[in-house]
C-alpha cells in the first residue's frame, strides 16, 4: 500500500503502541501533523516550549516504562528540544524525538529554519537519524524505538525532511531489526557473578549502593532479596531513590553531596560496596580518590563503558541488573552483620540528617514531610533543581518503586513541571506532586497553559524562598555571603495560576501547611500552592565541593530544637 | 604509563560515521594520533585504523565508548597481537643537480621510490612503519622538505582472519575448511 512519509511515521508509532505525543508544530513538520487526525489513537499534547515536550516525554517514559515521544519543527523547534534531549540522555530515559527538517533540495543551503540537528545532538543521543529516503522510515522508526528502550535506554532523534513527509512510497514494515553494531549484554558472566558472591559472602561490612538501573530494569524484588538474604544495608544515589523501600529496616537513605551523613559514613566504613545500576557520578561519590577507601567494589551495570570509568572496580559485572541480581542471589548465603548494622544505627542516632527544626518561619522540610504524610507516600514526586530537589529527596519517604522523578545528571532547572505533566498523563491513577523552587518554576511556568488545556491534575508545591536558593547557599558558605544574581523577584504565583484557570493557595504559616495540602488533594484537578518558606534556609548535610564523603557539613548543633524527624525509622530514635 | 595503541574499528559504511567517531574522541578528550579509513573485506563495512597514545585504562575507555556507537560493529585493540602495520608517505624534497644523486642513494637504501621529478624537487613514496618513515624524513630534512603527506597507520594481524570474517557462502561446502 502506498503511504506518505507522514502516514508511515504515524503508522509506525501506532504499531509501537504509542498513544501520547508531546509536541509543538511548525512549517517543516506540518505534513506530519496534518496526518495526525487519521490516527485517532495518537493523542497530541501541545506544550508551550519544545524543551518541555522532551521533558514531558521523559516524565511519561520514566513513569510508565514505555518510550516517550516528542515532535518539534526544524530550526528553533529542534534546538529548543536540545536541553530536554540532553536531560534524557544523562538520565538514561527512553525518548524518541521526531523533528521536521527543510526539504531535501534545501539541505546544506542554510535554508530558512535549517539547522543541523543530527550534528547538534550527536553527543546527547544514543543514536540519531536523518531520514533521507522515505522508504527507509519504517526501519528507522522501528530501530529508534528498539534502541531507545533496550540496553541502557536513551533518547533517539529522527530528523525528517519536509518532502520526505509528503512523498508517497510503498509501505513495508520490517519483520526484524538488523543492527550488527548493537548487542547489549543482559546476562552477567557466571564467573564474575561467582566472584561477586564470594566477596559478598565473606564481607563483614557490605553495603549496597543502588542507582536508577535498578528502577529501569525493574529489579526491585531482586534487590530486596539480596539485601534481606545477606542482611546488607542499602543506600542509594539520588536517581536510585525508590529502588528500595525507604521504610525498610535495611534502608539508610541517599548518599552524596546532600546525602544522609550516616549513608556517606557507611560508604566510607564499608569493606564491600555492591554498586548496582549506577555510574559513580561525582555528586554521589564526592572526591573520587577518597571514595569507599576501605572497600572492595562490585559494579553491576548494563553499560560496559561505565565500568572503571570513574572508580576502580574489583569485580565488574556487565548485564541487566534484574538478571544479574537474580543469578547472584542464588549464590549469596544468608548472613547477619549485626555489628555493622548496629554501627550504622549508632551513626544514624548521632547524625540525624532528617530532623526538622522547630522554627518560627515556614520550613521547606516540613512542607515536604507533610506532603508525604497527607499522600501517605502514594504520590510520585517530580522536582525542580536546587534546594527544593534535595529537600524533596531527603524528607519524603519513597516506599513505592519508581516514585521520584528528578533531573539527576543534567540538573535541569525547569524539569519538574513539564515532567510532572508527562508523569500524570502516563499514570493518571497516581497522585503527582511537583515540588519546585521559585527559580526552577519560572523557567517553565508557561506549561501551566498545557496543564490547563489538557486538564492535567498535577499538584504543584513551590518552595518559594525568593532566591536561587542552592546558588545562594554556595555563596553563603563559600563566597562570604556575596549574593550576586541570586535574589529573585517573582510574580504572585497564586494570581499566575488563577490566570491559567488553575486553583491556587498561598501558605505563609506552618499551621496552614497540612490543610492546604489536603485541600489540594481533595481538589479535582490541578492545584498550586505557593509556600513562602524561610528565605535563607540551607540544605544539610552537605559535602563541600572537592571534599570527600567523610567530610560532611551538618546542621549546626545549637540550632537543633527538633520539631519532627522525617527519618525512615523515626520510632528507633 | 602511556603506549601507542592500534585500534581497529569496523563501521557501517554510512554518512556521518566518521563524524560520530571523531566527535566521540573530541568530547571525551582522547587524542587521536592517526586515523585511516577505507573499505574492508566486507560489503557495507569500512575499516578504521586508529592510533591513540594513552594509558591502558584510558584506551580501554576509548574502546568501550567506540563500541557504544551504534554504527560501530566491532572494535578491537590489536596492540598486543602480532601485526603487520604500514604507513605510506609522500615527501617532496628540494633537489638540484648537486644534491639529486645523494637523495636517490638514500631513497634506495630505504627501498623507497621516486614518483615525480621536477627541476627543483623530487617526490618520494615510502611505505613502512612510522619509525622507518620518520628516519627517512630526518635524513632528507637537510635537503629541505617542501611538502609531506602521510596516511597514518593501517594494520592487519598476522595469520587468522578479520574479526567478522566468515567463509563465503557461495563456496561449495568442504569438510576441511572452517570459518575462523
Ligand atoms: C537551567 C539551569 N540553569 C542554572 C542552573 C544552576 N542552578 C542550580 S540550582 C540553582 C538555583 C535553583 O533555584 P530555585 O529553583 O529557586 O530552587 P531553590 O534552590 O531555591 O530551591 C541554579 C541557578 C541549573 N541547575 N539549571
Amino acid at each position: 500500500m502506498k503511504m506518505t512519509g507522514g502516514q508511515i511515521i504515524c503508522e509506525c508509532l501506532a504499531r509501537e503502541g504509542v498513544d501520547i505525543i508531546f509536541g509543538f508544530p511548525g512549517g517543516a513538520i506540518l505534513p506530519l501533523y496534518d496526518t495526525l487526525p487519521q490516527f485517532p489513537q495518537l493523542h497530541h499534547v501541545l506544550v508551550r516550549h519544545e524543551q518541555c515536550a522532551a521533558h514531558a516525554a521523559e516524565g511519561y517514559a520514566r513513569a510508565t516504562g514505555k518510550v516517550g515521544v516528542c515532535f518539534a519543527t526544524s530550526g528553533p523547534g529542534a534546538t529548543n528540544l536540545v536541553t530536554g534531549i540532553a536531560n534524557a540522555y544523562l538520565d538514561s530515559a527512553p525518548v524518541v524525538a521526531i523533528t521536521g527538517q527543510v526539504a531535501r533540495p534545501f539541505i546544506g543551503k542554510d535554508a530558512f529554519q535549517e539547522i543541523d540537528i543530527t550534528g547538534i545532538t550527536l553527543p546527547i543521543t544514543k543514536h540519531n537519524y536523518l531520514a533521507l529516503d522515505t522508504a527507509s522510515l519504517p526501519r528507522i522508526v522501528k530501530e529508534a524505538f528498539y534502541l531507545a528502550r533496550t540496553g541502557r535506554p536513551g533518547p533517539v532523534l529522527i530528523d525528517v525532511p519536509r518532502d520526505v513527509q509528503i512523498e508517497q512510497v510503498e509501505f513495508h514494515y520490517p519483520g526484524k531489526i538488523v543492527l550488527p553494531g548493537y548487542k547489549p549484554t543482559l546476562q552477567g558472566h557466571p564467573t564474575q557473578i561467582k566472584k561477586a558472591a564470594e566477596l559478598i559472602n565473606k564481607a563483614q561490612r557490605p553495603l549496597i549502593l543502588a542507582g536508577r538501573g535498578v528502577i529501569i530494569s525493574n529489579g526491585f524484588e531482586e534487590l530486596k532479596a539480596l539485601a534481606e538474604a545477606g542482611q546488607i544495608p542499602v543506600v542509594t544515589t539520588l536517581l536510585g531513590i525508590s529502588s528500595f523501600p525507604e521504610s525498610h529496616v535495611l534502608s539508610y537513605g541517599m548518599v552524596g553531596m546532600h546525602g544522609m551523613a550516616y549513608a556517606n559514613m557507611a560508604v566510607t566504613g564499608a569493606d564491600l560496596v555492591i554498586a548496582v545500576g549506577m555510574r559513580f557520578d561525582d555528586r554521589a561519590t564526592a572526591k573520587v580518590s577518597a571514595f569507599a577507601p576501605n572497600a572492595h567494589i562490585i559494579h553491576i551495570d548494563i553499560d560496559p563503558a561505565e565500568i572503571g570509568k570513574n572508580v576502580r572496580v574489583d569485580v565488574p559485572i556487565v548485564g541487566d541488573v534484574k538478571a544479574v541480581l537474580h543469578a547472584l542471589n542464588k549464590l549469596v548465603t544468608s548472613a547477619k552483620h549485626m555489628e555493622w548494622l548496629h554501627q550504622l544505627d549508632d551513626w544514624r542516632k548521632e547524625h540525624p540528617s532528617t530532623i526538622i527544626r522547630d522554627s518560627e518561619g515556614l520550613l521547606p522540610q516540613l512542607v515536604v514531610h507533610k506532603i508525604y504524610e497527607v499522600t501517605r507516600g502514594e504520590a510520585t514526586i517530580c522536582t525542580g533543581v536546587g534546594q527544593n530537589q534535595m529537600w524533596a529527596a531527603q524528607h519524603y519517604w519513597y516506599n513505592r518503586p519508581n516514585s521520584l522523578i528528578s533531573s539527576g545528571g543534567l540538573g535541569t532547572m525547569g524539569f519538574g513541571l513539564p515532567a510532572s505533566i508527562g508523569v500524570k498523563i502516563g499514570r493518571p491513577d497516581i497522585p503527582v506532586w511537583c515540588i519546585d523552587g521559585d527559580g526552577s518554576f519560572q523557567m517553565t511556568l508557561h506549561e501551566l497553559a498545557t496543564i490547563g488545556q489538557e486538564k492535567v491534575a498535577v499538584k504543584i508545591a513551590i518552595l518559594n524562598n525568593g532566591y536561587l536558593g542552592m546558588v545562594r547557599q554556595w555563596q553563603e558558605l563559600f563566597y562570604q555571603k556575596r549574593y550576586v544574581a541570586t535574589p529573585l523577584f517573582g510574580p504572585d504565583f497564586v494570581k499566575i495560576a488563577e490566570a491559567y484557570d488553575i486553583a491556587a493557595l498561598r501558605v505563609e504559616h506552618k499551621e496552614e501547611v497540612e490543610p492546604a495540602i489536603e485541600q489540594a488533594m481533595a481538589h479535582d484537578g490541578p492545584f498550586l500552592i505557593d509556600f513562602r518558606i524561610e528565605p535563607e534556609e540551607n540544605v544539610y548535610p552537605m559535602v563541600p565541593p572537592g571534599a570527600s564523603l567523610a567530610e560532611v557539613l551538618e546542621l549546626p548543633k545549637k540550632e537543633t530544637k527538633v520539631l519532627a524527624n522525617s527519618s525512615r525509622r523515626i520510632s528507633n530514635l | 604509563m602511556t603506549t601507542k595503541h592500534t585500534l581497529i574499528a569496523l563501521v557501517e559504511d554510512r554518512p556521518g560515521v566518521l563524524n560520530r567517531v571523531a566527535s566521540l574522541f573530541r568530547r571525551r578528550g582522547f587524542n587521536i594520533e592517526s586515523i585511516a579509513v577505507g573499505h574492508s573485506e566486507l560489503p557495507h563495512l569500512s575499516r578504521m585504523t586508529i592510533v591513540v597514545d594513552g594509558a591502558n585504562t584510558m584506551v580501554e575507555q576509548v574502546r568501550k565508548q567506540l563500541d557504544k556507537v551504534i554504527d560501530v560493529v566491532k572494535v578491537s585493540d590489536i596492540t598486543e597481537e602480532a601485526i603487520v602495520a604500514r604507513e605510506l608517505a609522500l615527501l617532496k624534497v628540494k633537489a638540484n643537480s648537486t644534491t639529486r644523486s645523494e637523495i636517490i642513494q638514500i631513497v634506495d637504501i630505504f627501498r623507497a621510490n621516486i614518483v615525480d621529478v621536477a627541476t627543483d624537487s623530487l617526490t618520494i613514496e615510502v611505505t613502512g612503519d612510522e619509525d622507518k618513515i620518520d628516519s627517512l624524513y630526518t635524513l632528507l630534512r637537510g635537503f629541505g622538505i617542501k611538502e609531506v603527506a602521510r596516511t597514518g597507520r593501517i594494520a592487519l594481524t598476522r595469520g587468522g582472519a578479520g574479526p567478522l570474517y566468515v567463509e563465503e557462502k557461495t563456496k561449495p561446502p568442504s569438510g576441511k575448511t572452517k570459518a575462523a
